[in-house]
């Protein structure tokens, strides 16, 4: 085959690496600055199929540094966009768009379609979400991430390594950090960056080399200056994450998942002492329980009354089977409350409890 | 002790400087941070880790290295 021709001459790729390339699945979160060069080099190197996932669109100030696009895609869904590029360069691959956001709810069915995962996105939350995906489908992150003149790029995930939790347990708020489009990028600061990110997918695939994991290289295009800083895992914060796989789907994007949420049997929820019992049902659900011990506070409600919370007592959450009620505690302990628990079964054991405890209705 | 600090990212702008050399007599990560979050107060509420000798540390580790590096996660892609 004439158009891997450069690759195969290459005794540590040959024939066989090339067909381990089109064989091999990689998704990549984000095509922008970062995501195009990745896009581009995975593309045209043969990857068998490569999913793409952006729910924004081109927009002209995108152009300095997202060399997929040109005027003809302003206005369109930037993975449509880069499908249509990608599929010029390389008609031979299987290029899949996803036009839309990722969230908790479908990240781990997506994840779960590929080998391997690029972290190409511009914000925290969606980068926490884009790590813990890929520790729950257990899939290696090529990540980087970039400031002005300066990128930060490692594999995370790979072979018991560390994840990005491991290097930054704690999630910075949206905002506090400023992004380019806030605070402006070299433009060919994410292509330098962007291109590691792809040698280092290629070097997963073909088993040759170092990968870069178990540390973070930071790289400064003004004086080149590179600095590589050893990151160890931590159990602790990977352990964080896999507490969550059982409902991360319901974890929503503004949720900060920072900690497992507690989810506790009726009988621990009675042991408990001082408890303030939370019903976050929707109205007019049976059974309905009225009890001066039970406050209802419906979900959609909850961030509006905090203030009902009372912060002297423990929180137990209820609903119907114990999903509402996870939602909630986690809402609760994004505002910092780290009392609540979520009832494991839901309404009718706490109904059968208060009827125990003479049911005043 | 003298210690060479290096400052990335955000963190170079809002100290004004990218390296600077520091005497330090504490003994932890944490007593460093002490010091520092007393010389640049816009430290306190930035969100960073710490390396020495090129690797990652804890608060509560001590300080044997020379070679310190306050690295801050980057938003941008």
């Amino acid at each position: 085959m004439n158009r891997y021709s450069r690759h195969i001459i290459l005794p540590e790729i040959g024939q066989e690496g090339q067909d381990r390339l089109s064989k091999s699945k990689v998704l990549v979160v984000g095509a922008g600055g970062l995501g195009c060069p990745v896009l581009q080099y995975l593309a045209a190197g043969g990857i068998g199929k490569i999913g793409i996932i952006d729910f924004d669109t081109v927009s002209e100030s995108n152009l300095q540094r997202q060399i997929l696009f040109g005027a003809s895609t302003l206005g369109i869904n930037k993975a449509i966009a880069a499908k249509a590029k990608l599929e010029d360069l390389n008609n031979t691959i299987l290029i899949k768009a996803y036009p839309e956001k990722l969230t908790h709810k479908n990240a781990l069915a997506i994840f779960q379609d590929y080998d391997i995962i690029v972290d190409g996105t511009d914000n925290f939350s969606t980068r926490y979400l884009v790590n813990d995906a890929s520790i729950i489908t257990n899939k290696p992150l090529v990540y980087a991430g970039i400031y002005k003149f300066e990128g930060q790029v490692s594999v995370f995930n790979y072979k018991k390594g560390p994840s990005y939790r491991c290097l930054f347990p704690k999630q910075p708020e949206n905002g506090s950090i400023p992004n380019c489009s806030e605070i402006g990028v070299l433009g060919v600061l994410p292509g330098i960056i962007g291109t590691l990110q792809a040698n280092e997918v290629i070097k997963l695939i073909l088993g040759i080399g170092e990968v870069l994991s178990g540390k973070v290289l930071y790289y400064n295009s003004l004086n080149h200056q590179i600095n590589f800083i050893k990151v160890n895992r931590s159990e602790k914060e990977i352990k964080k994450v896999m507490d969550t796989k059982t409902f991360f789907e319901t974890l929503d994007e503004k949720i900060n998942c920072e900690m497992p949420i507690k989810v506790i049997s009726i009988q621990d929820a009675i042991n408990k002492k001082n408890v303030q019992w939370i019903d976050v049902r929707d109205q007019n659900i049976n059974p309905e329980i009225n009890h001066s011990e039970v406050l209802q506070i419906p979900l959609n409600d909850l961030e509006q009354n905090l203030n009902k919370i009372d912060l002297s007592k423990e929180h137990v959450f209820f609903c119907q089977a114990g999903i509402k009620s996870k939602k909630a505690a986690s809402i609760l302990q994004s505002h910092q409350i780290h009392t609540g628990s979520s009832l494991k079964n839901g309404a009718d054991e706490v109904l059968q409890y208060f009827n125990n405890k003479n049911y005043d209705r | 002790m003298i210690l060479s600090i290096k400052y990335f990212g955000l963190l170079a702008e809002v100290t004004g400087r990218s390296e600077e050399k520091i005497e330090f007599s504490g003994k932890s990560i944490s007593d460093l941070k002490t010091i520092l979050f007393q010389k640049y107060e816009v430290l306190k509420n930035k969100d960073f880790q710490i390396a020495q000798d090129n690797e990652l540390t804890a608060n509560e580790t001590m300080v044997t290295a020379t070679e310190i590096a306050l690295l801050p996660p980057f938003a941008g892609g």
